[in-house]
């Protein structure tokens, strides 16, 4: 029997599939660049594929034993797996959004509203638009709707 | 859709002194037309990401409804629309 070699490819393909996936969320996505479109993810899920190729071959060389063959598949596998789920949430499920098709539009006037502030005071949009700002009337109003949870 | 509690958390975090308000009820969001029903993390509706830049009587001048909530708006194009206001 001959001794053979650590397969470093597969699983530093897997392990850069990991960490491409999951610093999306814990570090790309406080910057702007790279956070709308994630190409500092994608470019580590590219150096990964490619390893995980190398790995995959390397592994299914005839004098590699079943075993590597199998963890490489399984390796493999996984990180397929999870360059699909990325692209997916990224580039599929991320533009299922309504029409908004009523959405006030440009030279359209905003529809008035009124709600609670941070502090439980109402306000309301023609209250913004008329309360003046360290003693001068206000431009303007910029509305910002986002989805919750930060 | 978060509550004043969860938004005065937010601002006071990330340091923002613009006004935060909460639509727990969707009243806005619906008015605006920008419900997205069931993508909050428990089912409820929340609002997709939407920009509105109004000048002093309320007319909507700039507006960014983005296809891919990934996709947001950079704080130089908002300023850039800001700065055509009179």
């Amino acid at each position: 029997m001959t001794i053979q070699r650590f397969n470093w490819q597969i699983w530093t393909g897997f392990l850069l599939t990991l960490a491409a996936g999951f610093s999306y969320p814990l570090v790309f996505v406080r910057w702007p660049i790279t956070r709308g479109f994630p190409w500092a993810n994608l470019l580590l899920f590219g150096i990964a594929a490619a390893l995980l190729l190398v790995g995959v071959r390397r592994a299914f060389a005839p004098e590699r034993r079943r075993r590597s063959k199998i963890a490489a598949s399984i390796l493999a596998t996984l990180s397929v797996a999870m360059i699909g789920v990325f692209i997916f949430a990224a580039f599929i499920m991320s533009r299922w959004l309504p029409a908004s098709e009523g959405a006030p539009q440009i030279a359209q006037r905003a529809p008035d509203f009124t709600l609670a502030d941070t502090s439980g005071r109402m306000v309301s949009l023609s209250e913004l638009l008329s309360t003046p700002i360290k003693g001068t009337a206000p431009k303007g109003v910029l509305l910002i709707f986002y989805r919750g949870y930060w | 859709m978060d509550s004043p509690e969860q938004s005065r958390d937010l601002s006071a975090k990330a340091g923002y002194t613009f006004t935060f308000l909460s639509d727990p009820k969707a009243e806005a969001i619906r008015r605006y037309d920008l419900v997205h029903a069931g993508a909050g993390d428990k089912g409820q509706d929340i609002a997709r990401p939407a920009e509105f830049l109004l000048d002093s009587s309320g007319t909507v001048r700039w507006v960014n409804l983005t296809e891919n909530y990934w996709m947001r708006p950079r704080p130089e194009q908002i300023l850039e629309a800001a700065q055509a206001l009179r």
